[in-house]
């Protein structure tokens, strides 16, 4: 049911869910180290393979330098956008207290 | 500092963000614009609104080119990352940076002493918004909440990102000297540290000379060169002391204090974030064409260090020499007055200290250049000629008119040798004094001469004068 699961731990599993602040289920835990496992095999799978001269992809998309002029155009209302917030004071979101000062 | 002279090397690495001049943010049509109402400038990409994407600014690429080209450093084609974090000032909950494969890498920055700083990157990302912590203070810890401005979230920003080559608060101060005057002199930036388009977070650590580098702590919260020097020297200072006591440097993050002059911890290295990088989906590489390279490297305009190597090969001075009116920008002005015939050392001296004043940039070079010649040829005294200056660039009026108005006459030579003979006769026990070989007692023959002839005689021709009489005078018995 878990053929390579070695390959990410249950331990793994609940600390990518704590970085990205998802609140998983014991059940969801067992079962997305399942499916993830799977994911890291099919990528096994590619990094058997001799790719030395393939250049890295770094956008499916075959594009570069797509670029806009830096011509300044008006943004939102300010009344609509903090209209849109929970709670605002002085013309600024407010939100809950911040715990330490940003990364 | 201490640190060397207790037989310990301070190692400083320097990350400098600035603040890209462009007319929009980095990946909107926001205006970038400082100093507006909170949350004017902003829309769906800069909230991050769902369904929104952003559109790379070609005139932030332009600008992070030509600071990289500034820096001696290679462009290279280059990709976007998402840096995760949940922190209210970014609404995304990631920012848009450059990872592992950043436009610029492989610089240096040359000081005006001639030493070279690797720079070992110079990569775009957006700015974060503001927030501001309210009760408690301003205390983030203590805060019963907290109002966040979207304004500069997406602003653009270049991080440079400096070898770790810095040994003391003096050189990283005249790093971000000469940083920040590169960016203002290259159009890229107003590089303004009192208004965060410039801002410093220093890498410290120290270790006996020629022993492998230390552990480091990155000292955050430095806003004026006079914080970063006091941070680095009290950081370095902090850790010997650590270290002679036997005890390790725990590598963290710290903050400055300006207001009790220390670093406090801010988070420990297992307190380190993960960022979870990967590539940003919504954006394609960006590789700028040598083409492109090019036009943008022939716009470059001339460097402080060429600037500085310029006129002092001008006026045969040393580039260190010259530092200080190159930074005010004076060498233009100089070079021009020395083009129109102004002697170089003499020209130089005024704009080093004599012309510190706001307009000295706006002086006409020929005027200038007439005064020095003025001066040159014993028309006016060093200190008339300063007063000159002064109100040459106050009215813009021409020297002479100047020198006219204020009373400056030439004195001429035969009424300069009457008052010297007249000053001899009136102090004969000063005149026997000098004569016997104390040259002390010169000061008060000149200073007679002087108030004689209401400062407007030239010291040193007084002094000639003196020099001659005494030659010819009968020795003593």
């Amino acid at each position: 049911m878990q053929p390579m699961a070695d390959r990410i731990t249950r331990d793994d599993v609940a600390h990518v869910a704590w970085l990205a602040r998802l609140q998983l289920t014991e059940d969801e835990l067992d079962r997305f180290t399942g499916q993830l496992g799977a994911v890291l095999d099919h990528a096994a799978d590619v990094e058997a393979l001799d790719v030395g001269d393939v250049p890295p992809t770094a956008h499916p998309l075959p594009l570069e330098n797509v670029l806009r002029a830096d011509t300044p155009r008006p943004g939102l209302d300010r009344d609509v956008v903090l209209g849109m917030a929970p709670s605002a004071e002085d013309g600024r979101f407010r939100v809950p207290p911040v715990l330490g000062e940003a990364p | 500092m201490s640190a060397t002279a207790t037989g310990w090397e301070t190692v400083v690495g320097l990350e400098v963000h600035c603040e890209l001049a462009t007319a929009t943010k980095l990946f909107c049509a926001c205006p970038n614009a400082f100093g507006a109402e909170p949350n004017t400038n902003v829309c769906p990409v800069c909230l991050g609104l769902p369904g929104s994407l952003p559109v790379l600014n070609e005139r932030a690429v332009e600008l992070a080119m030509r600071i990289g080209q500034a820096l001696h450093c290679t462009v290279k084609p280059s990709i976007f990352h998402r840096k995760n974090y949940f922190y209210p000032d970014m609404p995304k909950d990631y920012q848009i940076s450059q990872y592992d494969e950043p436009i610029n890498v492989d610089g240096y920055l040359e000081l005006p002493d001639g030493t070279r700083v690797g720079i070992e990157r110079a990569h775009l990302e957006e700015d974060t918004g503001k927030t501001t912590h309210v009760g408690g203070g301003g205390r983030i810890h203590e805060a019963t909440y907290s109002l966040v401005d979207y304004n500069r979230a997406g602003v653009p920003l270049v991080e440079i990102v400096a070898a770790p080559d810095i040994r003391s608060a003096d050189a990283a101060r005249a790093y971000v000297a000469e940083l920040r005057a590169i960016l203002v002199a290259i159009g890229a930036s107003d590089a303004r540290m009192e208004e965060g388009s410039l801002r410093v977070d220093a890498n410290v650590s120290v270790r006996r000379p020629g022993e492998p580098f230390g552990t480091r702590c990155e000292v955050k919260n430095l806003n004026s060169l006079r914080s970063l020097g006091r941070a680095i020297e009290f950081e370095a200072q902090r850790q010997i002391t650590l270290l002679e006591r036997g005890e390790a440097v725990v590598q963290q993050t710290r903050h400055w204090d300006e207001s009790d002059g220390r670093t406090h911890t801010l988070r420990s290295k297992e307190e380190a974030y993960d960022y979870r990088y990967f590539p940003e989906p919504d954006l394609v590489p960006v590789a700028p064409p040598g083409e492109w390279q090019d036009q943008v490297r022939a716009l470059l305009p001339p460097l402080p260090a060429d600037r500085r190597a310029h006129l002092a090969a001008v006026t045969g001075s040393t580039p260190a020499g010259v530092a200080l009116v190159v930074e005010r920008g004076l060498d233009g002005l100089v070079l021009a007055a020395v083009a129109a015939g102004a002697d170089p050392e003499r020209a130089l001296t005024h704009a080093e200290h004599n012309l510190s004043m706001e307009g000295a940039d706006r002086l006409d070079p020929a005027a200038f250049a007439r005064l020095v010649a003025m001066e040159v040829a014993g028309e006016l005294t060093a200190t008339q000629a300063k007063a000159v200056l002064v109100d040459m660039v106050e009215t813009g009026d021409p020297p002479d008119d100047i020198a006219r108005a204020r009373g400056f006459e030439a004195m001429g030579s035969d009424a300069l040798t009457a008052a010297v003979d007249e000053a001899i006769a009136a102090d004969p026990d000063a005149w026997a004094s000098y004569c016997g070989g104390n040259e002390k007692a010169k000061g008060a023959l000149v200073g007679r001469v002087m108030k004689a002839t209401r400062g407007q005689a030239d010291g040193k021709a007084v002094t000639a004068l003196l020099e001659e009489r005494r030659a010819a005078a009968p020795g003593p018995a």
